[in-house]
């Protein structure tokens, strides 16, 4: 019985393989036959086939790469809320996470719903009319939704760049109405004056038809966050105890400096998406633009090391990061069109500028600023915008082209500053007048963590809440 | 001698020790801790569920004096830490039979000094 059941089953092993080598054989002839017909009446046109390969997969290399470069610029929201968290003190620490978690998620559906046409769509001179919500563009695969992603986050690092200078006193629903604003009108009137043709190729944009250079956003995002930052931090006023009766500045120590290291270091790494990324083209500048970044980050991190080592006879940890921070909010705007020379100077210029101005801002202006974004974003920014007028190796001053683009980066710049500074000090004043835009005294005391939302961020943990 | 331990809110600790150091008094240990008291607590809620916190946090400080400084010290907390809301915390003034400096064995008065 068992023989016979095994030579019945061999039996049939065989008669499946011969059933499927002749089926595949027979496949393969069918397949075969038409080629060999094709090929014989007219010679095929060899160029044209591949230069229409090479361009739709050069077109999907641009998607995939522009996607990645969006997807590196979203985790740089992680690194700002590490630093902000870091660099403040544990008894707002929830907050501050929540107001970094809320000005991408308001911004994104702000942008997306009306920023966006602000910024890109058909402009009447002074800001695009069309595209909101991108409504007219086909769902599916056309150009349009990659961009959208890519400057969505962008938006987003605006718009969460002022977070940091208001924190540990900024009432949250005052907050979620600021990110709101940002994300609808202030950042994308603004961008479209520099990038409103990067859509619409003819659009008018009136600071990039002057030639204002400003590759990745060095006004256009970090500029316009910082001098929003500078409007916040003016009306919100000093945290208490940051100023004794005598006006000298005192220390408010950073709960967390692992936690503000991890944040530099991801937002380095989402740099690499943000100037890179900007080419949104995948081809071999990608590679010069991540080797002028971090050559800048570098720069920036052992300059504001040096500085801080001579001003504040310490190497300072906190200054260093701020440093390396520096240098990538510099090359931001110059990065594709320096040397690797050019951008280790701008970098350093970034590192010592970073230190002296977060010195000033804190004893001089008495301005609190916990994070240093006013003088991270705001004025190396400026410092960026201005170094490609000195740096590029096409129309820069130090290349013996004259001062013209100089001149033209110098414009573009204030125009930043007037309407971001001008616009966030209207605002903050709304806001301020009518809901109020910090919490009360006793609430700030204790803590926005318990205030604004009734937790904490470490249970169980012993925390002084001294000051 | 004297051991002064006052619980005081947190936050009026750089107050505290403002007054303090104007009365020249300038030796004190301060640790965190917790307590209830008039407070009775506050509110606090995770994930949707209440939670009583009836342990608030407090600061404690522990000075020890001479006999002729307690008066002062007590005042200079006072004015620190008073704000005349409940909460503002209590002063316990112990009697302190030694004092031994671990450094010089001094003992007693020299040692507080």
């Amino acid at each position: 019985m068992r023989i016979k059941f095994k030579t019945v089953l061999l039996c049939l092993f065989v008669v499946a393989g011969l059933a499927v080598s002749t089926g595949t054989a027979l496949a393969l002839e069918e397949t075969a036959e038409p080629a060999v017909e094709a090929l014989s009446p007219e010679p095929v046109d060899v160029e044209s086939i591949t230069a229409a390969i090479t361009e739709e997969l050069q077109s999907n290399i641009n998607i995939v790469w522009t996607c990645i470069a969006a997807f590196l610029v979203f985790f740089m929201q992680a690194g700002f809320a590490m630093v902000e968290t870091g660099f403040t003190r544990a008894k707002n620490a929830a907050n501050i996470l929540m107001k970094n978690l809320m000005d991408f998620s308001v911004g994104s559906l702000a942008f997306f719903l009306v920023g966006f046409g602000f910024m890109f769509g058909v402009s009447n001179g002074l800001f695009g009319t069309s595209l909101f919500g991108l409504s007219g563009v086909e769902a599916g695969s056309d150009w349009s939704w990659t961009f959208l992603i890519f400057q969505t986050v962008f938006a987003a690092t605006a718009a969460t760049i002022v977070s940091g200078a208001m924190a540990e006193r900024t009432k949250f629903v005052s907050y979620l109405l600021y990110s709101a604003g940002i994300t609808l009108f202030i950042y994308p009137i603004f961008g479209s004056w520099a990038w409103g043709n990067l859509l619409i190729g003819d659009n008018i944009s009136w600071l990039a038809d002057m030639g204002f250079h400003d590759f990745a956003g060095s006004t256009v995002v970090h500029s316009v966050g910082g001098w929003l930052a500078l409007a916040g931090a003016i009306v919100l006023g000093p945290r208490i105890g940051k100023y004794g009766s005598d006006g000298k500045p005192n220390a408010i120590l950073g709960h967390n400096l692992p936690l503000a290291a991890l944040g530099v270091f991801i937002l380095w790494f989402g740099w690499f998406g943000f100037n890179p990324g900007s080419t949104t083209t995948g081809d071999g500048s990608i590679g010069y633009i991540a080797v002028t970044t971090n050559l800048s980050a570098a720069a920036g991190a052992v300059l504001a090391l040096v500085t801080s080592w001579i001003v504040l006879k310490k190497p300072e940890l906190s200054m260093s990061l701020n440093g390396a921070l520096a240098g990538l909010v510099a090359i931001t705007a110059p990065c594709d069109a320096v040397s690797p020379v050019g951008a280790i100077c701008i970098g350093a210029v970034a590192g010592i500028l970073v230190v002296l101005s977060v010195l000033f801002i804190d004893f001089v202006l008495k301005i609190d600023d916990p994070v240093g974004a006013i003088s991270v974003h705001g004025v190396c920014g400026l410092w960026g915008t201005l170094a490609y007028g000195l740096f590029s190796t096409s129309e820069g001053w130090f290349y013996g082209y004259g001062v013209k683009a100089l001149g033209v980066q110098f414009v573009g710049a204030a125009a930043g500053f007037v309407w971001a500074f001008g616009f966030g000090l209207i605002l903050f004043f709304i806001l301020k007048k009518t809901i109020g835009l910090r919490v009360g005294p006793e609430e700030e005391l204790k803590g926005l963590d318990i205030g604004e939302h009734g937790n904490e961020a470490y249970a169980g943990f012993q925390i002084f809440t001294t000051e | 001698m004297k051991l002064i331990v006052a619980y005081i809110q947190p936050h009026k600790l750089s107050d505290v020790k403002r007054s303090l150091f104007k009365a020249e008094i300038t030796k004190m240990s301060v640790t965190n801790s917790l307590g209830c008291g008039q407070q009775m607590g506050y509110h606090e809620s995770y994930r949707g569920v209440d939670i009583e916190v009836n342990l608030l946090k407090k600061l404690r400080l522990e000075i020890a004096v001479n006999d002729d400084f307690v008066e002062r010290t007590v005042a200079a907390i006072i004015e620190g830490a008073k704000t005349g809301q409940i909460g503002d915390g209590k002063i316990f003034v112990l009697d302190l039979p030694e004092c031994i400096r671990i450094r010089t064995e001094e003992t007693g008065q020299e040692a507080i000094g």
